[in-house]
């Protein structure tokens, strides 16, 4: 028992060096998510019918993939037929981005959707393009409305993360399986790994739920 | 064309989902007119309105502002164009995640590209017009239904249109409501400003409008000035007193 302790002690620094690894992965891959997912709800909501069905294919592919062969199909092949040499951190983040966006459009599109479309109407009717209304009144609102979702894609985002072991990405997954199998401690690193995950959802959890309220608009019931 | 029309609509026509909404309906106004649209449900004077700024593109028809004739497919004069035209909505449609004096302040900075502080100074008077200087901090949420549709009318306002189409402006309002409503709307009409409003308020029209324009199945099927279309003694029957006699019953107007 002391024994497990001392390596878990020991090896503790090395497996915060791990989150920060895969902090990087979950940001990286939620702000591709973020930066992309905004543009295709849009397209999807408001756009012609040749955008809507690209979106759609889009989505139904990275959704109907399991995230392990995504990794593989575009580490090991689709990355180099493009000619992108990338390492094994570029490309868990490119691919866990890629599906996130898929997910993340669905989050805003259903946001927007819930809209009053009225709202729509009336920017228009005051004289702005249907661009700029959406930017203006219908993003602000929509984005509000998609922090529960959001947050729920980060904990899934955050915990898949540790699937990019199996490329030797040295996140806080391999440096636990690293050490483990250096150890034998197999049991203590992977509480400890377990609970590292477990902190990093709790505290963007948290981060959010807090971002949540702090934006809610004025007069709207906030629930507990 | 006389030299006051400000607003000149030929034979608007318009289907949706194989129905026809507007059958070939023209209209004019001049500066300071204020005319009434009245006619059952499902007869066409939103889609009216709505074709009228553009929100809605008529399969028909033509529309002229000021004398010139306004191009459907240029997209920058379509954008003018709505912005010269305010639009009070039955349902209101503020924007819930701004203000009281953001909703009117956001138009005038992101199409007028005024700078905050004077779009801010000039949706505080509009606001303060319309009795509600004191409720700029608050939300949509916050707001009266009828306080709303006074926000609403501030933020068409604060554009300087020069014609305002109200599409049933009290419709949505509980009866005590209506009365704070209605009489902005008198006030604007004092002002002198130019509107074409869809209404069931009999005797609103009656008192205030130079016009009743009597829309059916898509049609104007009547129109004159309300004396003579609502006139008791009127030897033809006609179909807008019969409507509004209708409508006073249910709601008790005496106009």
């Amino acid at each position: 028992m002391l024994d497990s302790l001392i390596v878990v002690r020991d090896a503790l620094p090395y497996l915060l060096e791990g989150s920060l690894v895969t902090i990087g992965i979950v940001v990286g891959a939620m702000g591709l998510g973020l930066v992309a997912g905004v543009p295709m709800a849009m397209a999807q909501v408001y756009g012609n019918r040749a955008l809507r069905l690209l979106v759609a294919v889009y989505v139904w592919l990275f959704r109907g993939i399991p995230v392990l062969v995504l990794l593989f199909l575009f580490y090991f092949g689709l990355f180099s037929l493009m000619g992108l040499n990338i390492s094994a951190f570029w490309a868990a983040t490119l691919v866990l981005g890629m599906r996130g966006m898929a997910y993340q459009s669905q989050i805003f599109r259903g946001a927007m959707q819930s809209l009053p479309q009225g709202q729509l109407k009336a920017a228009m009717a005051l004289g702005m393009s249907e661009l700029k209304a959406i930017r203006v009144i219908i993003l602000p609102q929509a984005l509000r409305l998609s922090i529960p979702g959001w947050s729920n894609e980060y904990s899934i985002v955050l915990k898949d993360s540790a699937i990019a072991f199996v490329l030797g990405t040295s996140e806080i997954m391999s440096r636990a399986h690293f050490v483990a199998s250096r150890t034998y401690e197999q049991l203590a690193l992977y509480i400890t790994a377990g609970a590292l995950f477990f902190l990093l959802t709790w505290l963007g959890v948290r981060g959010l739920r807090v971002l949540e309220r702090k934006v809610s608009i004025p007069g709207y019931a906030q629930q507990i | 064309m006389t030299d006051n029309t400000l607003l000149r609509v030929e034979s608007l026509s318009k289907d949706l989902g194989g129905k026809t909404i507007l059958n070939d309906v023209s209209l004019q106004m001049a500066t300071g007119d204020l005319k009434v649209l009245i006619g059952p449900s499902g007869g066409g004077k939103s889609t009216l309105l709505q074709c009228i700024n553009l929100l809605i593109f008529p399969d028909e028809g033509r529309i002229w502002l000021g004398g010139r004739e306004v191009s459907f497919r240029k997209k920058r004069e379509v954008l003018a164009f709505r912005q010269q035209i305010g639009m009070i909505f039955q349902d209101f449609n503020l924007f819930d995640h701004l203000n009281a004096m953001d909703n009117v302040a956001i138009a005038l900075r992101k199409v007028k590209r005024m700078s905050r502080l004077s779009a801010e100074k000039r949706a505080t008077e509009e606001l303060e017009r319309v009795g509600l200087g004191d409720k700029r901090g608050l939300y949509p949420a916050e707001l009266s239904g009828g306080q709303k549709q006074r926000v609403s009318i501030a933020r068409a306002l604060a554009m300087d249109p020069v014609l305002l189409l109200l599409d049933e402006p009290t419709s949505a309002l509980d009866p005590e409501l209506i009365g704070e409503v209605l009489s902005v709307i008198r006030s604007l009409s004092q002002r002198n400003i130019t509107m074409l409003m869809a209404t069931h308020q009999v005797g609103f029209a009656r008192t205030l409008a130079q016009e009743i324009l009597f829309m059916e199945h898509g049609r104007i099927i009547e129109q004159g000035h309300p004396m003579t279309l609502l006139a008791k003694d009127n030897p033809v029957a006609s179909r807008t007193m019969d409507f509004c006699t209708k409508l006073s019953e249910i709601y008790g107007e005496s106009g």
